[in-house]
């Protein structure tokens, strides 16, 4: 079938992005770069991922006609809702926990929250 | 087909290593959670991977679950070094 190369496209962009995400965890300098790499990157790469399954599972349902092919699809997108939804404000509590605690950021210009702080 | 998905599981394997190595070094607690964070991601991607890789669609609604249990989690330990508990 022709979604196979797109089922290819997804999973590849997918574990290219999470990829990025793990490096970008490694290669920067404090917390609060770190988390705007890892939980974009990897969200996004995690979304990609997914929706390949789904790709493969809406092919097995045309070519099979088995309905536990749909259930797979809806269960994975209800499996993607949660993650868009939860992820973000995860990613937010920490950073506002991390700048709580005291971890100020490295390289930083001006750090406003700290003046509003005072 | 199924080698393609071994395949894809095994690469997601590698990246959640080199996430549990910042989970390791990490110099400050943030760090290692942000860390942990991102692990709980990847780990949610491979559930819904091998899903299908083994051809139980069962597995999804374990990563629904893990899903919405490691945001708990996460904002239970951002809220520890918030200082609110």
């Amino acid at each position: 079938m022709w979604t196979d190369y797109l089922i290819y496209i997804f999973l590849g962009i997918g574990l290219t992005f999470n990829g990025l995400g793990s490096i970008g965890l490694l290669r920067f300098p404090d917390v609060y770069t770190r988390l705007h790499a890892a939980t974009k990157a990897t969200t996004f790469g995690s979304i990609f991922t997914s929706l390949g399954v789904v790709t493969w599972a809406f092919t097995q349902l045309y070519l099979t006609g088995s309905y536990a092919n749909l259930s797979l699809a809806l269960h994975t997108i209800i499996a993607i809702a949660a993650l868009i939804l939860t992820n973000p404000v995860g990613a937010h509590a920490i950073a506002r926990a991390a700048h709580r605690s005291g971890v100020l950021p490295k390289y930083a210009v001006v750090d406003r929250l700290e003046e509003v702080k005072k | 087909m199924t080698s393609l998905w071994f395949l894809t599981a095994f690469i997601l394997m590698l990246w959640i290593f080199l996430s549990i190595l910042r989970l390791i070094l990490g110099p400050t607690a943030p760090d290692r959670v942000v860390a942990l964070d991102t692990v709980n991601t990847l780990v949610v991607a491979l559930m819904i991977i091998l899903a299908v890789a083994y051809n139980q669609i069962i597995y999804v609604d374990i990563a629904i679950v893990y899903a919405l249990l490691s945001f708990v989690t996460t904002l239970y330990i951002a809220k520890y070094l918030e200082g609110g508990i």
